[in-house]
């Protein structure tokens, strides 16, 4: 009576009215106009710059770029070649996108939490923050802050002077620890407290689960990671030499720097994408269901408790998603350097396509930074989404 | 049998405590306990230091005398002659200036679509004929060259107009685009599922800026010699490929959360494929998208202040146009710079409203 | 190839479904249904009873064996499936009707697209049919407007406006609130007596003692056994069956 269990066979039917074999014939001819238009396309573009006489490929990128680079991590001049200066603007792009990130999400963590405030006036202005922020194209407010940056500073030769800290057109100066060896042990320090504190709070969760004592879990690895880094810096000799600015004749000399360019861009980033940040976090904290809430203070969870293990590891579901999409906003928002002169990567191939004519070969390269930037991202994302997935039927 | 005794309800009476009106409000919200009292304390003076400030320069101490020496006069405030004198420039860009009333009307006439577009009252079949009714007269206002009126070039084109075109126009023209992505990726054909996808996933990843540069400098040299291209069709071709990508994502979400029971009952009535879409799903899809799409525009008709990277002059452009190659007004571009912040403001602004409105009629209609 | 009886609608011949690589879900399943015969399937949840009647009108295909429906084999050829899914009709358990379109709407659908009939006529056709399931005056409402019987009326009252020669049930009583269930079972017996093929998933085994002309027991994705409601219900042949009627007649 009872029929064994196969696997289903493999071979198919195959007729000029089958389902088969009508989706291979769509599928040949979806392929075949799309591959004739970009053939089309490149035999158009081939002949165009024949035509005119532009030059292609990417030799280009070997000869000196001769131009210069106003900010740059490492040392740049215009006889360097152009894959140098490329380079330049891509550290230039990662230096104010990694800074805008960390940033933004401090700033529109604080906003979206401030949704909830009990403080009536706390909500008002964080949810007036929201609304205004986000509504305002992003480039407007780049071109506002830098605006403010370069014409209602004082001139350089009259900058204005906080401590040792000196704000004028040319951009904000201020005192920088002056490098060390001695630093190394500080690092070093900080290091060895950072794996002491992993196994603090190994310890400390094998302690609760034997015990039932529950320690904490924040402050004293926190206070481990300080304490050693503090301790490896003083074994170190203790180095406390600051680079302080002083005001020359023409310019402020010494010290850090930040360059209007680059605050106005920062700023500007921040400043927009914390309003989505916002909105994705107040979305992410309303979207635990209220019973989870109701279910957690039956069972008699602290309130520290309630969102530490019911509502914050629902919510970060919720919110990790449309957070990384918006820190792919910022990165790619980044381009609008452009219109203020800032040198990341697209105003960079933008003065090397003006000054070589290689349109194809310049957009090609932006295009392939920020793709790389994003697919790592989304390839990263789906890789942590299929693994912190509720797993349901 | 038991006799049945009658059950009498008590009536319902108010609470004893008053929870509504100003007093209360203030008390439960301001001065709950002692760290909101001192946050009410510390947020509210920096308010009332800065709040009077920032009205006494803007508005008490403001002139809006269309003179530069009238700003210059010492403590002035806010310089809002610079708008009383370029607005024109700002606003209509390059256009022709005896010309100007052409764009202010075909403006108003997009504008009022848009209004009726979001109406519920006006969704009907009709709408779309009144869509290329709007458009056509906005054309022919905006370049002329029939009924009289004299031809303007396109680069001569600017200002919120052209914010305005290029926002709806890419919105509009994305729509056929993403349909189509959305339901090939979600195709049990691969190639065609690769093909939607790569599209998808390419146009997401790069900036809208490096399209532009791509419809500015590539698109040339993609045509066939002796074909050349309108900067703004090249540019609005491009914001449409962008836009489709993003609008294609939406739609596709809308399409995910259709039942699967709905595609089968179509196929069991003997609906066809394109049938079962386009009467069944995409009707239901839409609907519940339609906050997603609100974004989508509003965050186009903010991105459209990226042409002016690519020299096309609508709102942020023409204000550069009309301040930077003028010295006296120059020192008071801030001024301007708010002005249109405030154009862009009251239009997104009232956009995400009408977003949220729509929202919650979507997921009102859920829970019916 | 069986002998194909000229009596025989729906023929079933050694059909055998798969979902994915593991999972066997139609094992060998042969299946003569005749012409106006009433048919209800029951078997635990996972027996693959809904599975065998959406292969009927091919929402879920087969990989091996024949499925012949009136006469046309079900294969891969597109136009066999359009034909056979004119003349087969289906209710699911989640009602599926299009929650945009209004009760008349749903029902002008299908003849009007499908079967290229004139609005008029269509409509005429779909006010009789909604008639005949005692609903004619929601015509004009939206399907959430109503309640889960009504709806599930008017779904069955769908599937008739195509004159579909078999009618399928998947489960059509199981989304409904009690006292909803005999709105929807009297439509249903109505419908019976009129000699329409019907093949019905239902756990109601009321409706199988009152109409079935056979009832068929699966479990595993096989007919374990099959055979006139009062000989089922009251003397059951085998183990898994006699087991099974006791878990839902246990109360």
């Amino acid at each position: 009576m009872s029929v064994a269990p196969r696997t289903p066979p493999t071979k198919r039917d195959w007729s000029w009215r089958s389902q088969a074999f009508r989706g291979l014939l769509y599928q040949i001819i979806a392929v075949v106009l799309i591959g004739g238009i970009a053939w089309w396309l490149a035999a158009n573009t081939a002949e165009n710059m024949r035509v005119r006489g532009i030059k292609s490929g990417f030799d280009f990128l070997t000869q000196p770029a001769g131009f210069d680079i106003g900010e740059s991590l490492t040392k740049f001049d215009s006889n360097d070649p152009y894959w140098k200066a490329f380079l330049v603007g891509v550290s230039n792009t990662l230096r104010v996108a990694i800074l805008g990130i960390i940033l933004t999400t401090i700033l529109g963590t604080l906003i979206g939490v401030g949704r909830f405030s009990r403080n009536g006036l706390v909500r008002g202005l964080c949810q007036a923050y929201v609304e205004l922020f986000r509504n305002v194209p992003v480039l407007l407010q780049l071109l506002m802050w830098y605006l403010l940056f370069t014409e209602f500073l004082p001139d350089v030769t009259e900058a204005k002077r906080i401590g040792d800290i000196y704000l004028s057109k040319g951009g904000i100066t201020f005192p920088k620890p002056i490098w060390e060896s001695g630093h190394l042990f500080g690092v070093a320090g900080l290091l060895v407290g950072a794996i002491g504190a992993w196994f603090y709070r190994r310890w400390a969760r094998s302690k609760f689960e034997a015990t039932g004592q529950i320690r904490s879990m924040f402050w004293v690895p926190v206070a481990i990671v300080l304490a050693v880094g503090v301790l490896g810096w003083l074994a170190g000799g203790a180095p406390s030499q600051f680079a302080v600015p002083q005001k020359g004749e023409f310019a402020v000399e010494g010290g850090g720097a930040l360059t209007p360019e680059f605050m106005a861009v920062l700023l500007g980033l921040v400043l927009y994408t914390a309003a989505f940040v916002a909105e994705v976090v107040r979305s992410g904290i309303s979207s635990v269901a209220r019973g989870q809430s109701e279910a957690a203070q039956a069972l008699g969870l602290s309130k520290g408790q309630e969102m530490q293990q019911v509502l914050l590891p629902q919510a970060l579901r919720v919110i990790i998603p449309p957070m990384t999409n918006q820190f792919l906003n910022l990165t790619k928002n980044s381009s609008l350097a452009v219109a203020i002169g800032y040198p990341d990567v697209v105003s960079i191939s933008n003065t090397a396509l003006n000054q070589t004519g290689r349109a194809v070969e310049c957009i090609a390269l932006i295009m392939l930074v920020y793709l790389t930037t994003s697919l790592l991202t989304s390839f990263f994302m789906n890789w942590y989404n299929a693994k912190s997935a509720i797993k349901e039927r | 049998m038991a006799e049945t005794t009658i059950f009498k309800f008590s009536p319902a009476r108010p609470a004893p405590v008053n929870t509504e009106g100003l007093i209360p409000w203030v008390k439960s919200n301001l001065f709950a306990n002692w760290q909101s009292a001192l946050t009410t304390l510390v947020v509210g003076g920096l308010l009332l230091f800065y709040v009077p400030q920032f009205i006494n320069w803007a508005i008490l101490t403001a002139t809006t005398v269309p003179n530069a020496d009238a700003c210059r006069a010492e403590g002035v405030g806010a310089c809002w002659g610079v708008i009383t004198e370029k607005y024109r420039l700002i606003i209509f860009g390059r256009y022709p200036f005896e010309e100007q009333w052409r764009p202010l009307v075909a403006t108003l006439l997009m504008v009022a679509l848009l209004v009726m577009s979001c109406t519920r009252v006006f969704w009907k079949k009709w709408l779309i004929a009144v869509w290329v009714v709007v458009l056509a007269a906005f054309f022919i206002l905006m370049y002329g060259g029939l009924f009289g009126l004299s031809e303007v070039q396109t680069d001569r084109w600017g200002g919120l107009p052209l914010t305005i075109m290029l926002a709806t126009l890419s919105i509009v023209f994305c729509f056929p685009i993403a349909i189509c992505v959305a339901l090939g990726r979600r195709s049990n054909l691969p190639a065609i599922r690769t093909f939607c996808t790569i599209y998808v996933e390419l146009i997401r990843g790069v900036p809208l800026i490096s399209v532009l540069f791509m419809a500015s400098f590539m698109f040339p040299l993609f045509m066939p010699a002796g074909v050349t291209i309108d900067v703004l069709i090249r540019v609005l071709v491009g914001v449409t490929l962008f836009a489709a990508a993003y609008m294609a994502e939406v739609i596709r979400g809308g399409l995910q959360a259709m039942p699967k029971g709905q595609a089968e009952a179509a196929a069991s009535l003997g609906l066809s494929y394109w049938q079962t879409q386009f009467k069944i799903i995409l009707p239901q899809a839409l609907a519940m998208v339609v906050p997603g799409i609100m974004n989508n525009f509003i965050g186009l008709f903010k991105d459209t202040s990226l042409v002016y990277i690519v020299s096309l002059y609508e709102l942020t452009g023409s204000l550069g146009l009309a301040l930077n190659s003028d010295a006296d007004w120059r020192p008071y571009k801030l001024e301007g710079y708010l002005f249109i912040v405030a154009i862009y403001f009251a239009f997104c602004f009232a956009m995400s409203r009408y977003s949220l409105w729509i929202e919650k009629q979507v997921n009102k209609s859920k829970l019916r | 190839m069986t002998t194909q009886n000229q009596d025989n609608i729906i023929v079933f011949d050694k059909v055998n479904k798969w979902y994915g690589n593991s999972f066997h879900v139609l094992r060998d399943i042969n299946l003569n249904v005749r012409r106006g015969e009433r048919i209800v399937v029951c078997g635990p949840s996972g027996s693959g009873k809904s599975t065998l009647i959406r292969c009927i009108n091919r929402l879920e295909e087969h990989q091996e064996g024949h499925l012949i429906v009136d006469g046309t084999e079900l294969t891969d050829d597109v136009k066999a499936i359009d034909k056979i899914r004119k003349e087969v009709g289906m209710v699911f358990q989640q009602f599926n009707l299009f929650p945009h379109l209004t009760v008349l709407e749903n029902l002008t659908l299908s003849p009007m697209y499908v079967g290229k009939m004139p609005k008029k006529e269509a409509e005429e056709k779909a006010m009789l049919q909604l008639k005949r399931v005692r609903i004619a005056e929601q015509a004009g409402k939206y399907p959430l407007q109503l309640s889960g019987g009504q709806q599930q009326r008017v779904a069955i009252a769908r599937a008739l406006c195509l004159t579909p020669k078999i009618m399928l049930f998947d489960e059509p009583t199981s989304a409904l609130d009690p006292e909803m269930i005999k709105e929807v079972l009297d439509v249903m017996v109505e419908m019976a007596n009129q000699g329409i093929t019907m093949i019905c998933v239902t756990h109601e085994m009321g409706f199988a003692k009152a109409v079935a002309d056979r009832v068929i027991f699966m479990d595993q994705g096989q007919i374990v056994e099959q055979n006139t409601p009062h000989e089922f219900f009251n003397n059951p042949q085998t183990d898994r069956s006699k087991d099974f009627l006791s878990k839902i007649l246990g109360h």
